[in-house]
């Protein structure tokens, strides 16, 4: 899932004083689980945002609302015309969320209610782990099923670098060495040989320095098509 | 020979070598490289200049590596993956090998969180690069060297001659990886190799027995690290926090010793250790080179350098061997 945590209200309200209709916009997956930007934390900083606005006497409406997804359209096309209502969309969805919807809003501004931080795991309730980067080329068959790349703090591909000290980072001690971990792993597994092997510069061209990226899945756009076909056809509406 | 650089000259003549190393200032002061440089010369075989070590901005390790080179002294020149891509890599490769250089040691590089330590501000903020890792970066020198080919495949018509070294840290979390580490960094081209700080022979020299056994010391040349203790302090303070490094008692316990004996007069403690500091230096010298498959020591003096001398001529090992070139 993807992990986020809330803005700072103080941050947000310099972001949104000088609107005056503002919709605090929830997303009811990852951010919600993350207690982040669900319905209940949307209406949370909606109502902070009132009762900051009437303390500095600014006279403002903020509402809340929120569906179950931000990055499909199918899930917040049903409320746009209501969204649509508003001068400033503050959206408690991801990173993605606030794209995707921006792209969608014409002139009213979409603005971030949280920080995106990672992908990441639930190991135990309200902790949140940062597992994999996304890099778009996956290596964990070669590391124990252990991600050098989204936890070493340096994404070495190679081994620990000198810095790992009783299974810590350098970087601190509440930080597990992502290699201390890759080899104690493939120890258990009995393949710590693969690991002999120097893995040569790798292509982060499939990452994110290659520009944003897509995916299109062929099979699933040209089925689509068909179905589409297929009722357009049914409903009279071809031609 | 793969470089003709001084120190692989040394090296190959079989003798034991000596790097030490020079740690460039914090601001544009090219006299206190033009200082630490007269201070070194002659007393080794090459010296290292750090690359922004601790991830603290200082004059670039190729900059200073280029005065220490105009005043005589063998520079090897440090280069950490953290600040660079692999463009940046190349291009700093030509520009030093254009200038004269002709070694160079690959290293991860200290993490940025460790530029805002005491009284340092720092710059923990900053991106980290990490392109490419030091095995990475070792074999990139070497395809430039020997193929005369960029990482990417195209051709070099002069290609830069690196003598390529690598660090390892023989006592470093998880240890029996750490041989693995070693060979992945030969397998990968390093020449030499110099080592993490050396306080603990017995496991040194455990650890070392690995190596022979895996024959990896004949395929590199290990020069084994030694951190000149100034203090007690210091000391107390590597054996707790550094990675890779523990400090036996009895040394912790000498150096203290040295202290007290000073009574109140800080000035004289602080001579006291200093003498008992280089002591323990050319102990451990004769320590790390008695121990097989080692060729040659890497002595380094943290902003200390004026150490260095008394030291090498303490342990018999100057004057430094003239190997004239080919
Ligand atoms: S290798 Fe890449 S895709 Fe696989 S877990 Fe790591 S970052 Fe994710
Ligand atoms: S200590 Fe481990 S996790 Fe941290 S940078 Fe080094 S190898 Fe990576």
């Amino acid at each position: 899932m993807i992990v986020g945590s809330q803005k700072p209200i103080d941050e947000i309200w310099e972001m949104v004083k000088d609107f005056k209709k503002i919709l605090v916009f929830g997303c009811n997956t990852c951010v919600a689980i993350c207690h982040a930007g669900g319905d209940k934390e949307a209406e949370t900083i909606a109502t902070l945002l009132r009762m900051r606005a009437s303390q500095e006497g600014v006279d403002m409406q903020v509402d809340h609302t929120s569906v179950m997804r931000h990055c499909e359209p199918e899930y917040f096309d049903p409320v746009m015309d209501d969204v649509k209502k508003y001068d400033l969309i503050l959206s408690t969805a991801c990173g993605v969320g606030v794209n995707f919807l921006s792209d969608r809003t014409g002139i009213i501004p979409v603005y971030p209610g949280i920080n995106t931080s990672f992908y990441g795991a639930v190991p135990e309730p309200g902790v949140f782990e940062e597992l994999c980067a996304g890099c778009g080329d996956c290596i964990l068959h070669m590391t124990g099923g252990i991600c050098p790349i989204a936890r070493c703090s340096k994404t070495l591909m190679n081994g620990p670098c000198g810095g790992t000290k009783e299974g810590k980072c350098e970087v601190s001690d509440e930080m597990d060495c992502a290699w201390y971990l890759i080899v104690e792993r493939m120890k258990m597994l009995g393949t710590l040989e693969k690991l002999s092997e120097v893995l040569p510069p790798r292509d982060w061209s499939t990452s994110r320095d290659g520009g944003p990226r897509r995916v299109s899945m062929e099979h699933i756009r040209a089925y689509e098509e068909k179905e589409g076909e297929k009722t357009e056809t049914a409903g009279g509406k071809k031609e | 020979m793969k470089s003709g650089s001084n120190l692989e000259r040394v090296i190959l003549s079989g003798q034991p070598a000596v790097t030490a190393e020079l740690g460039p200032p914090m601001s544009a002061d090219g006299h206190e490289v033009v200082k630490k440089a007269q201070l070194l010369k002659g007393n080794c075989d090459a010296a290292n200049v750090t690359d922004c070590q601790t991830a603290v901005v200082r004059i670039s390790s190729i900059a200073a590596a280029a005065i220490a080179f105009q005043q005589g002294l063998e520079p090897v020149m440090q280069m950490t993956c953290r600040d660079r891509n692999r463009i940046a890599i190349q291009a700093d490769l030509l520009g030093a090998a254009a200038m004269g250089l002709k070694n160079c040691l690959c290293i991860a590089g200290d993490h940025q969180s460790f530029s805002a330590a005491g009284r340092l501000k720092g710059h923990p903020g900053a991106k980290n690069v990490y392109d490419v890792d030091t095995c990475q970066l070792v074999s990139i020198m070497k395809k430039m060297r020997d193929n005369g080919l960029q990482e990417g495949g195209d051709t070099l018509e002069i290609a830069p001659k690196f003598f390529i070294g690598a660090s390892w840290t023989p006592m470093g979390d998880p240890i029996d990886f750490r041989p693995v580490n070693l060979m992945k960094k030969v397998n990968a081209g390093a020449d030499f190799i110099q080592t993490q700080g050396i306080y603990d022979i017995e496991g040194f020299r455990s650890q070392m027995e690995k190596i022979r056994n895996m024959g990896l010391h004949e395929r590199t040349a290990i020069l084994g690290g030694i951190i000149v203790p100034r203090s007690g302090m210091m000391l107390k303070y590597m054996d707790s926090s550094v990675a890779g490094v523990s400090v036996p008692k009895s040394l912790i316990d000498r150096m203290m010793k040295a202290k007290a004996a000073a009574g109140d007069d800080k000035k004289k403690a602080r001579q006291l250790q200093e003498g008992e500091g280089k002591k323990i230096t050319v102990e451990l010298i004769h320590q790390v080179l008695e121990t097989p498959g080692v060729r040659g020591v890497h002595i380094q003096a943290i902003e200390w350098e004026s150490a260095i001398a008394d030291i090498v001529k303490a342990a018999g090992l100057y004057p430094r061997p003239n190997i004239p070139a080919e």
